[in-house]
C-alpha cells in the first residue's frame, strides 16, 4: 500500500454530454410490469415496422393486414382462435413449470407424444371403432395426459434425483418424440405408404362449433373446437393450483428460494417430478386437441413449433395462467397472419423482436434509470 | 468543525447536506460527515437511521440527490464504486458481493485488469495468503467460497478491498458476523492500518464495540446527525445510546428464575460432516430441557451451523442419535423436525428463513400451511390465511404496509420478527436459535430477546447458537463452548466465566485434548 492514493476522478471515453446510471428499486409498483410489458410489445412493432419499411414495405399496411386477417370477421377470429388453442395448453405447462424455475424446453416433445397417445387409442385402436365420443374423447385425453406426463418425469426424475440439467434433456427428448412419431407414421400406422395415419373416425373427432350450424347458422364454418375449452378450464385451474392449493404454495416456494423451501420441510425432489409430470401432461393434452380437433389423424407435421413458441408465451404472460391465454391468442393470430403475409418469416420476426424486447424491458423492473448530466 | 481538534488530521472526507431520497424515505436528510486521516469513526445508528445509505453515497453506489463530497479537499464524484476503490476508498458490506463457486484467490482477482488473460493461480493464492497473513484475517486462498463461514467470507471481502489498495476502508457493521476473538483480531487489523495513515468508517449499533475502536462518533437517527464527529473519549455508553435511539435501553433483561423440567433434546455422539465433507461435528452429546435455554458459544466456523442443521433436518448425521421427547430426528427429513416442534430461527435470514420476493403472509404460513384452519387436504383458505398473517403482524410488530408486501422490502429487524412470529406460533418445544441478534438493532434486540425468554417460561427447550458471548450469557441458563466440532466446555451460567469461555472458544488448551462431555445433571 501507498501512503496516498490522488483522488482519481472518472475520465472515460464518452463524449455524450449525459450519462445513464442504474439504481436498484427497492419497491416494484403493481402497475410497472404491465406498463413495461406494453411498452416492450409497442418498441418491438416500431422496430418491426422499422425494418419493414427499409425492406420496402409498408408498415402500416401490414399491420393492418395482419390485424384484419386474424381478427377481421368471425371466421378469422375463430381461426386464430385454433392456433391459440395449443399454445394455451403448451403455454400453461411452460409457466407453471418456469414458476418453480424449472426450464421444461420440452413442452414440444411432451406435446408430440400426447398426439401420439390420444392416437393410440384409436390407431391401435385400444376402443373398437364405433365406440361414442363420450368414451372415446376421455380416453384420448387421458392417454394423451398420460404420454405427456411420464415424458415429462423423464426430466424431472433425472432433475430430481441426479441432478441433471433439465435444459439438456427436455430439448433433446423433443427430437427423440419426433423421431417416435416418425417411426409410427412412417411404419406401423403408415396409410399406404404416406408418412401419415389414416382419418380418425368420426367419434374421435373434438366437436367444432360449426357442428352446431343447424341450430345457429352463424357458426357455419367456424373451425373452433373443444380444444379450446380444455386450454380456457385448464388455465382457471391452473391459476387456483399455483395460487390456492398447498401443492402450488410449495412451488412458489421452491421457485422463489429452493433453501427457504426444504427449511419449510417441503420435499423439493417430489415437487420437482410432480411439477414436470403436470407440466408434460398439459402439454400432452394440447398435442390430444391439436389431432382431434384439427388434424383428425396423425401426421408429422403436426406442430409449428408450438412448443417453443409457448416459451415466448409464458414468459410474457409473466407467468399467469390468464395471461397466458392473452398471449396465445396474440401469438395465434401471428401464426395465421403467417399465411396471408409473404415472405411468411415476416410474423417469425415480430415474435422474436418482441421477445426480445421483452426480456429487454426486465431491467425496468430492476432498476430505476437515471439520466445524469455530466459535468465538464 | 467547530471543535479545536478538526485541524489535528487532514480531512480525508468530507461530506456535506447528503440527501438521499428513497420512495416514501429520506434515508439522509442534510448529513454532514467528516473523516481524518489516521482515525476510526464510528457511524452509530439503528437500523434504519440510513448509516449504510450515507456510505453506499461515499462508496459510489448511491448519488446523493443534494450534497457534496470532498476527498482530500477535492470534489469527488463517484460513479460507482470502481471510481471509489480507484481513489483508494472501500467499502465492505453486509451483504457480501462473493462469487458462491469461485475461490478466494479469484473473487480477489475479479474485475481487475490483472492478470489479463492466464490465471497463475499459485502465484496469486501465495501473494493473498501473504497479504491475509499481514493483516492477521486467516483464510484459505485455494478454498471456494461456498464453502467458507460468514465470518470467514468477511475476511474475503476485507481482502478483496486490501488487495486493491484501498486507504479508506468502510466497513458496514463488521464485527455483526464475528465472534469477539474473531472481532479482537479485526480490531487489531483496524488499528495497525490507522497506524499507517489509513482511515476507517466503522459502521455499528453495537455501543461497547464503539467505544472500545473508534476514536470519534458520528451518531444517526431517522436519517439525520444527532451527533457529529464527537471525541469517544467524551462520550458515555448511555449518553450514546440516548443519542442513537431517543431513550434510554433496558440493559438488563428480566428473566424468571431457572426451572428445568424433563429433557426435550438429547444428542448422543452425533457426527456429521461440513460442506467441504469434512468432520464438521465430532461426537456432540448435549441435553436440553423444557424451560432451559443452552447457549452455545463458539468461533464462526467451529460447528455451529452444522449443529443446527442437525438438529433440524437439514443435514444428514453421519453417527449417533438425535431425539426431541424421544422421538429420533437425526437423519430424518425437515419435515420430521418440523412435525416434532421443533423451530428454527436461521443464520441466514434472506436465503432460508424467508422468501424474499414471496408476500409477508406467504412467508408467515411456512411451517403452517399444511395444518387447519390455513388449509384443507389440498387448497389453502386465503381469508384464514390473511386473518393469521394479520394477527401474528399485530401481535409481533411488524413492520410492513400489508401481509402482501414482499419480505425483502423488510428491513433486518422486521424480518426477524416475521421469522420469530412463525416460529412461535408453531409453538416449538425446541427452539432453535442461529444468531438471532446478529445485525439487528437496539430494539430489535430487546424484542428477540424478550420473545426467546418468553418462549423459555412457556416450557419450550431453547438451544441459542450465538458467537457474542454477552448475550449467550445473558440469555442462557448453561452454556456449551464449541471448538473444532467438539463441545470443549459446559457451564452453569451462574459460574461461567467470560474469559474461560474466551479461551475454550479460542482453542486455548483444549486443542488437542477432547474434554469429557458430562452428560449435565442441573437442577
Amino acid at each position: 500500500m501507498t501512503t496516498t492514493s490522488p483522488v482519481r476522478l472518472p475520465a472515460r471515453g464518452s463524449r455524450l454530454p449525459w450519462s445513464l446510471r442504474l439504481e436498484r428499486r427497492l419497491a416494484v409498483p403493481r402497475w410497472l410490469p404491465v406498463a413495461t410489458t406494453a411498452g416492450a410489445i409497442i418498441v418491438a412493432l416500431a422496430i418491426s415496422g422499422l425494418i419493414l419499411w427499409i425492406a420496402g414495405g409498408d408498415p402500416v399496411a401490414i399491420f393492418v393486414h395482419i390485424i384484419g386477417s386474424s381478427f377481421g370477421s368471425l371466421g378469422v377470429l375463430s381461426d386464430t382462435l385454433v392456433k391459440a388453442t395449443p399454445l394455451i395448453l403448451t403455454g400453461l405447462a411452460c409457466a407453471l413449470a418456469f414458476r418453480m424455475r424449472l426450464w421444461n424446453i420440452g413442452a414440444e416433445g411432451q406435446f408430440l407424444m400426447g398426439a401420439w397417445g390420444a392416437s393410440a387409442v384409436v390407431l391401435i385402436p385400444i376402443v373398437p371403432a364405433g365406440t361414442p365420443s363420450i368414451v372415446t374423447i376421455p380416453l384420448m385425453m387421458v392417454a394423451a395426459m398420460a404420454a405427456g406426463a411420464v415424458y415429462g418425469a423423464i426430466p424431472g426424475f433425472l432433475k430430481a434425483v441426479r441432478g441433471v440439467n433439465e435444459i439438456i434433456v427436455t430439448l433433446m427428448l423433443n427430437y427423440v418424440a419426433l423421431f417416435w412419431l416418425s417411426y409410427w407414421v412412417f411404419g406401423p400406422w403408415s396409410e399406404g405408404g404416406f408418412q401419415l395415419s389414416r382419418p380418425f373416425p368420426p367419434e374421435a373427432w373434438l366437436p367444432r362449433l360449426s357442428d352446431a350450424a343447424g341450430a345457429v347458422p352463424d357458426f357455419a364454418g367456424l373451425t373452433v373446437h373443444l380444444g379450446l375449452a380444455f386450454g380456457l378450464v385448464a388455465a382457471v385451474i391452473i391459476r387456483f393450483f399455483i395460487f390456492r392449493s398447498r401443492r402450488g404454495y410449495e412451488i412458489r416456494l421452491i421457485g422463489d428460494s429452493p433453501k427457504a423451501a426444504r427449511y419449510a420441510g417441503i420435499d423439493v425432489t417430489r415437487n420437482t417430478i410432480v411439477v414436470f409430470a403436470i407440466s408434460g401432461a398439459l402439454a400432452g393434452l394440447a398435442g390430444m386437441s391439436e389431432v382431434a380437433g384439427v388434424v383428425h389423424r396423425l401426421q408429422q407435421a403436426i406442430s409449428p413449433g408450438y412448443g417453443f413458441t409457448a416459451i415466448i408465451v409464458a414468459y410474457i404472460a409473466k407467468l399467469h395462467p390468464y395471461g397466458v391465454i392473452v398471449a396465445s391468442i396474440a401469438f395465434g393470430a401471428l401464426i395465421l397472419a403467417g399465411r396471408e403475409i409473404q415472405p411468411s418469416g415476416i410474423p417469425a420476426m415480430i415474435q422474436g423482436i418482441i421477445l426480445f424486447s421483452l426480456i429487454a424491458s426486465e431491467v425496468f423492473l430492476r432498476y430505476q434509470i437515471r439520466l445524469e448530466r455530466r459535468e465538464a | 468543525m467547530s471543535d479545536p481538534q478538526a485541524d489535528q488530521g487532514a480531512l480525508a472526507v468530507e461530506m456535506r447536506g447528503i440527501v438521499k431520497r428513497f420512495p416514501g424515505v429520506v434515508a439522509n436528510n442534510g448529513v454532514d460527515f467528516d473523516l481524518r486521516a489516521g482515525e476510526v469513526h464510528a457511524l452509530l445508528g439503528e437500523n434504519g437511521a440510513g448509516k449504510s445509505t450515507l456510505m453506499n453515497v461515499l462508496a459510489g453506489l448511491y448519488r446523493p440527490d443534494a450534497g457534496e463530497v470532498r476527498l482530500l479537499g477535492k470534489p469527488a464524484e463517484f460513479r460507482s464504486p470502481r471510481d471509489a476503490i480507484a481513489a483508494g476508498l472501500g467499502m465492505v458490506h453486509q451483504h457480501f458481493a462473493l462469487v458462491p463457486t469461485q475461490t478466494v484467490t479469484e473473487n480477489i482477482l475479479l474485475g481487475l485488469h490483472q492478470p489479463r488473460f492466464r490465471l497463475d493461480a499459485g502465484r496469486y493464492d501465495d501473494e493473498i495468503a501473504d497479504l491475509a497473513g499481514r493483516h492477521g484475517l486467516a483464510v484459505d486462498p485455494r478454498a471456494r467460497i461456498w464453502q467458507l463461514s460468514v465470518g470467514e467470507q468477511q475476511r474475503v471481502e476485507i481482502l478483496k478491498m486490501l488487495y486493491r489498495g484501498a486507504r479508506i476502508l468502510i466497513l458496514d457493521e463488521p464485527t455483526a458476523v464475528l465472534a469477539p476473538q474473531e472481532a479482537a483480531d479485526l480490531f487489531r487489523t483496524l488499528r495497525s492500518m490507522v497506524a499507517d495513515g489509513a482511515s476507517v468508517v466503522f459502521i455499528s449499533h453495537k455501543l461497547g464495540e464503539v467505544t472500545q475502536i473508534a476514536d470519534r462518533v458520528t451518531v444517526m437517527r431517522r436519517g439525520m446527525v444527532t451527533a457529529a464527529g464527537v471525541p469517544i473519549a467524551g462520550t458515555t455508553t448511555s449518553g450514546l445510546a440516548r443519542l442513537m435511539v431517543g431513550r434510554e435501553i433496558l440493559e438488563t433483561i428480566d428473566r424468571t428464575s431457572f426451572a428445568p423440567g424433563p429433557v426435550v433434546l438429547a444428542m448422543r455422539d452425533v457426527e456429521a460432516d461440513g460442506d467441504r465433507g469434512l468432520p464438521a461435528l465430532r461426537g456432540i452429546s448435549l441435553d436440553v430441557r423444557t424451560g432451559e435455554i443452552l447457549g452455545v458459544a463458539g468461533v464462526a466456523g467451529n460447528g455451529q451451523s452444522e449443529l443446527a442443521q442437525v438438529l433440524t433436518g437439514l443435514r444428514r448425521c453421519s453417527r449417533g442419535s438425535v431425539t426431541v421427547s424421544g422421538v429420533e430426528i437425526g437423519n430424518r427429513t425437515p419435515r420430521d423436525a418440523i412435525i416434532q416442534h421443533v423451530a428454527h430461527v436461521p443464520e441466514d435470514r434472506t436465503g432460508v428463513g424467508t422468501a424474499p420476493n414471496l408476500s409477508v403472509a406467504d412467508n408467515l404460513i411456512m411451517k403452517i400451511y399444511r395444518e387447519a384452519p390455513v388449509s384443507t387436504r389440498w387448497s389453502i383458505d386465503m381469508g384464514a390465511v390473511r386473518r393469521f398473517a394479520n394477527r401474528l403482524r399485530e401481535k409481533y410488530s411488524i413492520a410492513a404496509p400489508s401481509v402482501d408486501t414482499q419480505a425483502r422490502l423488510l428491513s433486518g429487524g422486521n424480518l426477524q420478527r416475521l421469522i420469530l412470529a412463525r416460529e412461535i406460533a408453531s409453538e416449538p418445544k425446541l427452539m432453535v436459535a442461529v444468531q438471532p441478534t446478529r445485525g439487528l438493532d437496539v430494539g430489535a434486540i430487546g424484542t428477540v430477546h424478550r420473545l426467546l425468554l418468553d418462549q423459555r417460561a412457556a416450557g419450550a427447550a431453547t438451544i441459542l447458537l450465538s458467537e457474542d458471548i454477552d448475550e449467550v450469557l445473558a440469555l442462557a441458563d448453561r452454556v456449551a463452548v464449541m471448538y473444532e466440532g467438539r463441545v470443549v466446555g459446559l457451564f452453569d451460567a451462574a459460574d461461567a466465566d467470560v474469559a474461560e469461555i474466551g479461551l475454550l472458544m479460542t482453542g486455548g488448551g483444549a486443542s488437542t485434548a477432547v474434554v469429557p462431555v458430562v452428560v449435565p445433571g442441573v437442577a
